[in-house]
């Protein structure tokens, strides 16, 4: 099971795109730095045929930082800790930039 | 359970080193070890000694430094990435007929073996992109 990372928005690369794509059951997401722009709720269409054994989070501290609220409830804000509890629990982590 | 870390993104120009150096600082102090530190592409910028930001801004060159002293950690800049881009050590100045050197000490110019040497000795490799 792998930890995807994605540090772009939607628009600035293909990055989630690519992602997504690759994303098999069990893998889990996770927006970090402008990639936590993809959890605005005008986004949230792109995330709705990921299986649902697929865990999504972002980063808070990112999300904080560019004054994002009101995100897409299906992604769980975890911290610095967090990030790293995740790339212990998943076997792989890849990095989508 | 042991980490390396790759940056490939220059400190000021996007934010892979800064949250490098977050995500480092969370994996020591959650009782992990980080086997290597690997600064590649733009992310050699990360290397520099002669980085002077504004007193009131967050010095990323430094606190890596900083970090690495606290912990002995081991910080690799890719030789070719770094001599393309002006990040010299002293052996490298003296070979290319440059002036001076930019390379902090607690920075090592080395090869991509010491990435693919850290992927296997790591239990988990990540990378912080540009």
């Amino acid at each position: 099971m792998t930890l995807h990372l994605i540090n772009k928005t939607p628009s600035e690369s293909s990055a989630l795109r690519d992602s997504l794509s690759a994303v098999s059951n069990g893998d889990a997401l996770l927006l970090i730095e402008n990639g936590v722009y993809a959890a605005m709720p005008a986004y949230a269409e792109l995330f709705t045929r990921l299986p649902g054994s697929v865990q999504c989070y972002l980063l808070e501290d990112d999300a904080i930082a560019r004054g994002l609220k009101d995100l897409n409830q299906d992604f769980r804000a975890i911290g610095y800790d967090g990030f790293v509890e995740l790339s212990c629990r998943y076997g792989k982590v890849v990095s989508w930039f | 359970m042991i980490f390396s870390i790759v940056v490939t993104g220059a400190p000021y120009s996007s934010q892979a080193s800064a949250s490098a150096l977050q995500f480092s600082r969370s994996v020591l102090k959650l009782g992990h070890t980080i086997h290597r530190v690997f600064f590649y592409a733009d992310g050699v910028h990360s290397g520099s000694a002669l980085a002077a930001p504004p007193q009131d801004e967050a010095n990323i060159p430094s606190e890596w430094t900083a970090l690495a002293c606290e912990h002995d950690l081991d910080l690799v800049v890719c030789i070719a990435a770094a001599v393309r881009r002006g990040v010299l050590d002293e052996n490298e100045a003296r070979r290319y007929e440059k002036s001076g050197h930019n390379l902090s000490p607690d920075f090592t110019l080395s090869g991509l073996g010491q990435l693919v040497e850290a992927g296997i000795l790591s239990d988990r490799v990540v990378t912080f992109g540009a």
